[in-house]
């Protein structure tokens, strides 16, 4: 276990670095540059190609889908498109890949020089600056066998399946990030989430972390504060923590190796320059491979591709078909739904924006929209442990919705209904009839209930008389009870009053 | 005279995986040099206006359409490893890790 420094303590003594290192798998129908299908899992190496598997006398082509999807990502992030764009060989001995290279793109990338606008949790608007987008091929899987943990250390062979080798990925890479300082870790969290929103709006991958379809490297360095009127410190040794396949770990990562890097220097230690493995388990990063020789990838023009070229109109056609940019649209429909910051920021976190667009599409108040879903339904997913989209549709919900504000359920009521949707007793609708649920607004069943009560209670009906109204909640509250709940307590007040005076003394 | 060191070519060999005698290394050193010098004249001709050569063809923009074609059998993939478990190639324990 390693010591760790208090956080806000590291936050006084350092200044976080940052820099991230994003790969997207595309949902393209085919690998990068073979036309064997996109597809990981299945049968081990049975979606594989003569290309895939670098046999002699093979050749790559270009798919022509990735670099559409490429060009909007990078047009996405802000980038500048290159009017030329090649190929190159990333040498490396390994046997994830098994040409021994990876094709790659190196100092002439297809997008560069962007930036991305991010929302941290506290309300603070970030802008990420974008150094490149690349294209590259994905590497098959490594199975390790033998050895005490699964893992390389101890292995006694490896399995390879070269399923995934060759499906297409973009490698996102940030300039360096200064004055994230203490946000750093919600900016972590936050960034890899706008790029998910990104991606998923350009419809271009599906972007699932827990399946490897995004994946994000985090560097970080640490530099040491100083007075001020002195010039800054130079910057830290970083490192690079991989397997961060959560947006939670992404964040855990971070703030854990702030800490970890701020013990070791604050006790006079230097920070080792290496990839760090992030172990959800247990929340910390162990060492992994230290930067050395191995890391000179004699890079070279990739002989059997051509470059990549597009058009003026190419890029003006992908440019006016992208959806709008997450932060924009969050600003767009806070003003649009009147929210405030914070009820904003709660949605936000809960990650249901996209749940309470469609509710409010299909005819719901975008407050009662956000009532529901950041309320009962996200506390019952919570207490199932489950997703809460996985629970109720948009359009049950703005069936709920329509329910009450028609009257036919009050809010106690229309929790019940929710509750039988969620059990699948079908539409809102059917569950109302079914369990019999609606608000008796039938007055002449209400008015028998009121008098009786009132009847019963020769008090409080004196009291009311005497204009003491609020003594009326008594009775109320035995009619409520009498209805099971299922009336509306407003108009029952109001029919209590009026039966006060009407009923003979 | 090119300056291709002793050191160059053994952190070479050493990323290339060739295992160099001292001898080879001596000898390679200066054939490398060799080498480096006559390419070198390339660079006297060159001008900023000509654009760097990957490619002898001047061809770009050559695109495969997003369509699925014929894949391998995991018998065809495997026909040519030295072994495999099940339909899966099989390494030896590998130093190092994950790029």
């Amino acid at each position: 276990m390693a010591k760790l420094m208090d956080y806000d303590r590291a936050l006084e003594l350092f200044e976080p670095v940052l820099g991230f290192e994003v790969h997207i798998e595309l949902s393209t129908k085919t690998k990068m540059f073979s036309d064997a299908p996109n597809y990981f899992g299945g049968e081990p190496n049975t979606n594989i190609t003569p290309v895939d598997l670098g046999l002699p006398g093979s050749l790559p082509v270009v798919n022509g889908q990735a670099v559409r999807y490429a060009i909007s990502l990078g047009l996405a992030l802000g980038c500048s498109i290159a009017p030329t764009s090649r190929f190159a060989r990333k040498n490396y001995f390994y046997p994830d890949l098994a040409k021994n290279y990876q094709i790659s793109q190196s100092d002439e990338p297809i997008a560069f020089e962007g930036s991305v606008e991010v929302e941290l949790p506290n309300g603070r608007m970030f802008t990420v600056p974008i150094e490149r987008a690349h294209m590259e091929e994905d590497a098959g899987k490594l199975t390790h066998v033998g050895g005490a943990t699964g893992r390389i250390q101890g292995a006694e062979y490896s399995l390879v399946d070269y399923n995934r080798a060759g499906v297409p990925l973009v490698e996102i890479v940030t300039d360096i990030i200064y004055g994230a300082e203490a946000d750093a870790p919600e900016l972590a969290k936050a960034y890899v989430s706008t790029i998910r929103d990104i991606v998923v709006g350009l419809g271009i991958s599906e972007a699932r972390m827990e399946r490897g379809n995004l994946r994000c490297d985090a560097n970080i360095s640490l530099r040491r504060r100083t007075p001020e009127g002195e010039p800054p410190a130079p910057l830290g040794t970083r490192t690079e923590t991989k397997n961060v396949n959560s947006l939670r770990s992404v964040e855990r990562a971070i703030r854990y190796e702030i800490q970890r890097q701020a013990a070791i220097l604050d006790d006079g230690g230097t920070i080792t320059q290496e990839t760090r493995h992030w172990h959800e388990d247990t929340g910390e990063t162990s060492a992994g491979r230290p930067k050395s020789d191995a890391d000179d990838y004699r890079y070279f023009p990739e002989p059997d591709l051509l470059p990549v070229v597009p058009s003026a109109e190419l890029i003006e056609e992908l440019r006016a078909a992208l959806p709008e940019a997450p932060a924009a649209r969050r600003r767009r429909l806070k003003a649009e739904w009147n929210f405030t910051d914070l009820e904003f920021q709660d949605l936000t976190n809960s990650g249901l924006v996209n749940e309470v667009i469609d509710t409010v599409a299909a005819g719901a108040s975008p407050a009662a929209a956000r009532k529901w879903w950041t309320g009962e339904i996200a506390r019952t997913a919570n207490a199932q442990g489950v997703d809460a989209t996985t629970l109720v549709t948009p359009l049950q919900v703005a069936q709920l919705v329509a329910l009450v504000d028609d009257g036919t359920l009050t809010d106690r009521l229309a929790r019940q209904v929710l509750e039988g949707v969620i059990a699948g007793e079908g539409t809102p609708q059917q569950v109302v009839d079914a369990r019999g649920l609606a608000v008796v607004s039938d007055d002449g069943a209400l008015i028998a209930a009121i008098d009786e009560a009132l009847q019963s209670q020769p008090d409080v009906l004196a009291k009311i008389r005497d204009g003491k109204v609020q003594a009326a909640g008594a009775v109320i509250g035995a009619v409520m009870k009498a209805m099971k709940g299922q009336a509306d307590a407003a108009r029952v007040r109001e029919l209590v009053l009026e039966r006060a005076t009407a009923l003979p003394e | 005279m090119s300056e291709i060191t002793q050191e160059q070519v053994t952190h070479l060999a050493n990323l290339a995986r060739i295992a160099l005698t001292p001898e080879e290394i001596v000898s390679l050193t200066s054939e490398l040099g060799s080498i480096m010098d006559h390419v070198a004249t390339v660079a006297e001709v060159a001008t900023p206006d000509v654009p760097a050569t990957s490619h002898p063809i001047p061809l770009q923009n050559v695109f495969r359409d997003d369509v699925v074609g014929q894949t391998l059998t995991a018998e065809e993939a495997l026909a040519g490893a030295p072994d495999h478990d099940g339909s899966r190639f099989r390494v030896t324990a590998i130093l190092g890790e994950e790029q």
